[in-house]
C-alpha cells in the first residue's frame, strides 16, 4: 500500500505563465522516458526480481510517483492562468479541444502512454539493464528540456529532478553487481 | 485556490523536504549496501528529527498525512501541493 503525503518532494517554482515549455515537460509526464513510465515500470518488475533487490525497485519506484507529481505541478502552474489563445501559440492547440485545461498522459508530440514503452522481461540482469538505460534517458531528457528553457525558477527543480536520475541510475548498477556476485557465489558451491 | 500563504509556510515546509530527501537518500544507499550500520544510524536519527519538524508544521498549516493528529480535520482541505 502506500500513504500520501501532502507535499512535493522539493519545491516547484515558476517564474511566469510559459504553456510552451509545458508542452514540452508532457515528455516527461506520459513520454517513453517519462516519469510514470519509470513507475510503472519498476514496481511492476519487483514481483520477480531476486529479495535482494525488490526494495530497490519498490523504493525507486515509489520516487517516481513523487517525481510525476512535480512534473504535473509544474505543467498545472505553467498552463493554469493561460488564455485558449495563449495555448493556441504554444501548439496546445489539439491538446485543448480534446481535454481543456487538464492534464494528459502522452509525450510532448501528444501521443498518449502506452504501456509498450516498458519492458518486463522475467530475467534480473535484462531488467536491471533496461532500468539503468531509462534513467539515463530521462536524464538526457531532462538536459535537454532544461535547455530549451529559461525559466530560472522552474530550471532549479529540473535540475534536481534530473540528479535523481544519476542516483537512481548508480544504484540501480550496484544492484546489478549484488546479483552478479550471488550468481558467482552460487556457481562455486 | 488559498489565499497567500505566509513565508513560515513555505520555509518550515522547506526544512521538512530537505529532510525527507536525505532520509530518502539513505533509503535508496541501504537497499544496496543494507549493513551499513552508520548509515542505518543516520537514517534513525533523521526520522526522529523530522517528527519534531512536523509537529509545529502540521499544528499550522494542516495534517500532511491523513493520520495526521490535529484538533481538527484538515487534511482534505486546500491548499494541495501544486497550489502552493
Ligand atoms: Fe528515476
Amino acid at each position: 500500500m502506500w500513504v500520501y503525503e501532502k507535499k512535493l518532494q522539493y519545491p516547484v517554482k515558476v517564474s511566469s505563465c510559459n504553456p510552451q515549455l509545458a508542452k514540452f515537460l508532457v515528455e516527461q509526464y506520459g513520454g517513453a522516458d517519462g516519469e510514470l513510465a519509470a513507475a510503472l515500470r519498476y514496481l511492476n518488475q519487483r514481483y520477480t526480481i531476486p529479495d535482494k533487490v525488490v526494495g530497490l525497485l519498490n523504493d525507486i519506484g515509489t520516487e517516481e510517483f513523487a517525481h510525476l507529481e512535480m512534473i504535473a505541478a509544474m505543467i498545472y502552474k505553467l498552463t493554469k492562468d493561460a488564455t485558449p489563445d495563449q495555448l493556441k501559440q504554444a501548439g496546445l492547440a489539439d491538446h485543448y479541444v480534446n481535454h481543456g485545461e487538464a492534464l494528459f498522459y502522452s509525450n510532448a508530440a501528444e501521443v498518449p502512454f502506452t504501456a509498450t514503452y516498458i519492458q518486463a522481461k522475467g530475467d534480473p540482469i535484462a531488467d536491471l539493464y533496461e532500468d539503468i538505460a531509462a534513467e539515463e534517458k530521462a536524464r538526457a531528457t531532462y538536459q535537454w528540456i532544461i535547455d530549451m528553457s529559461d525559466d530560472v525558477d522552474l530550471n532549479d527543480s529540473l535540475r534536481f529532478l534530473r540528479e535523481r536520475e544519476i542516483v537512481h541510475s548508480q544504484r540501480f548498477r550496484e544492484a546489478v553487481e549484488i546479483l552478479k556476485e550471488e550468481r558467482d557465489r552460487k556457481k562455486v558451491f | 485556490m488559498p489565499k497567500t500563504l505566509p513565508k513560515e509556510y513555505y520555509s518550515m515546509l522547506e526544512e521538512i523536504q530537505a529532510i525527507d530527501f536525505a532520509i530518502t537518500e539513505l533509503n535508496l544507499y541501504l537497499d544496496t549496501h543494507p549493513e551499513d550500520q552508520d548509515a542505518y544510524k543516520q537514517l534513525t536519527e533523521l526520522s526522529e528529527e523530522k517528527k519534531k519538524l512536523l509537529k509545529p508544521f502540521e499544528q499550522k498549516f494542516g495534517s500532511i498525512r491523513a493520520d495526521g493528529i490535529d484538533d481538527h480535520w484538515t487534511w482534505s482541505k486546500a491548499p494541495w501541493p501544486w497550489q502552493v
